[in-house]
């Protein structure tokens, strides 16, 4: 007999977040600054997925996203979904956007930037080229490689 | 361009480029304009400078206006730790225009966004030296007759340089053959490369700088600095590698001409100076021509 379970516990209220590669789990934990929350929160990584191969989840409890947060998550998962749960049934479910502009989310990688010397929040450009995310600063107009995005 | 600051050569449009050329020539034709009389242009050089500084100021001055401001941040609020904006909204209050050099990038997009009146970027880092592009445009439109489908062979320090980033960008306007001379250290960066891409335009890459000299009708040449270097042996390999001298122009093309955005140090040996394809320091004169037409387009007066 087959066995159907979740590898993953379910939650009753909060947020999935599917289909993360499966090298990025626990840098979204880290952006997402979930290491502080005090809701349940479960996660697993290297899991098969008909889409993708391997994938990774992350489930919090008790917390919906804002568009801000759902940026950043796009730019480091942009395969990822997002699935609302209020008691034990989805509410809402969309994939993650790659935004075109971003303000305030993330540093400029030049240490000579305007934005790492005087108190200037950042805005970039994003771009996307031969399939790798690239934040094109608007001031300094220098370009930050997905391996060096540092999110506040 | 009324009221418009120039940040970066990317805020003008290849119509907007060809207009400043135009009347930088009217400039060149009669360059003493009564123009700015009773007006106050700030020049703000947070980082030393010659050419550029000296030659907006002299811009200012062929057409009556007056100049105030400071040569190197050392003597001003700057060293008691004001910051950019305090500096710039402080000194709008004094000025019609602001021009400014700053060590910092980004810097004068910054000042451009808090300044109530117009910035000129006189070079922010390593990032962008507008003005610098357009009177490099104008030499080559000048000693060329036209800026449309020629070969520009760029030469030295592609990677750091800013003067040669601004310029590919806007010669992709006009149908450039981009001919890049480099140490593989210091290649053309990727996102500059981008716009050549997106243009539809082609670049060849060499280690070798002889055999594309019969090529080109404009050989751009830079300065390569030890500091690049993070191993100075590195640097001795190649510091002789990309030296111009006058037998090496023998077989180039009759319009060749020889652009530098100086100083040089030791990259065009001084023989080539009395070739007629020499044009560095024609072409440092022309910096004030542009810089006319940009204070004067900018302050709606042309």
């Amino acid at each position: 007999m087959k066995r159907k379970e979740l590898i993953v516990t379910a939650i009753n209220s909060g947020t999935v977040i599917d289909h993360i590669p499966a090298d990025k789990v626990f840098q979204v934990i880290r952006i997402l600054d979930l290491e502080l929350s005090q809701d349940e929160i479960y996660f697993g990584t290297n899991l098969v997925s008909q889409k993708y191969g391997r994938k990774g989840i992350i489930k919090i409890s008790q917390k919906y996203f804002k568009p801000q947060e759902s940026d950043k998550i796009a730019l480091v998962a942009p395969t990822a979904t997002l699935i609302e749960i209020k008691d034990f049934e989805v509410v809402r479910k969309n994939n993650v956007n790659i935004p075109d502009k971003i303000e305030r989310i993330a540093k400029c990688f030049n240490p000579n930037c305007i934005t790492n010397k005087e108190n200037v929040p950042t805005k970039f450009t994003v771009l996307q080229t031969d399939g790798q995310i690239k934040l094109s600063c608007h001031y300094c107009e220098k370009t930050t490689s997905q391996n060096n995005m540092v999110f506040f | 361009m009324k009221d418009r600051s120039l940040v970066s050569i990317n805020d003008y449009s290849r119509e907007e480029i060809i207009k400043i050329l135009d009347i930088a020539a009217e400039f060149e034709q009669n360059t003493h304009q009564n123009l700015l009389k009773g007006r106050v242009i700030a020049s703000l050089f947070f980082e030393p400078s010659t050419r550029t500084r000296l030659s907006f100021e002299s811009a200012i001055q062929k057409m009556g206006g007056n100049v105030v401001g400071f040569s190197s941040s050392g003597t001003t609020s700057v060293q008691k730790g004001e910051s950019i904006k305090d500096t710039i909204l402080t000194v709008s209050n004094y000025s019609d225009l602001i021009v400014m050099r700053h060590s910092v990038e980004g810097s004068a997009r910054y000042a451009s966004e808090v300044s109530p009146v117009p910035i000129i970027n006189a070079g922010d880092g390593s990032n962008q030296h507008p003005t610098q592009c357009l009177l490099d445009l104008y030499s080559i439109r000048k000693t060329q007759g036209t800026l449309e489908n020629l070969e520009v062979t760029f030469v030295g320090d592609l990677k750091y340089g800013r003067t040669v980033h601004s310029l590919v960008i806007a010669l992709c306007h006009f149908n450039t053959k981009f001919h890049l001379v480099s140490p593989l250290e210091l290649k053309l960066p990727s996102a500059v490369k981008r716009h050549i891409k997106e243009a539809n335009l082609t670049y060849e890459q060499y280690t070798d700088f002889s055999e594309v000299i019969p090529k080109s009708d404009i050989i751009y040449m830079t300065r390569i600095q030890r500091e690049r270097f993070p191993d100075p042996l590195e640097y001795e390999k190649v510091k002789n590698a990309y030296i111009l001298d006058n037998k090496m122009l023998d077989n180039a093309k009759e319009n060749c001409r020889i652009l530098h955005p100086l100083p040089r140090v030791n990259e065009i040996n001084v023989d080539v100076d009395s070739n007629p394809k020499a044009y560095y320091f024609e072409q440092a004169l022309n910096g004030v021509y542009v810089r006319q037409a940009l204070i004067a387009s900018i302050l709606g007066l042309k």
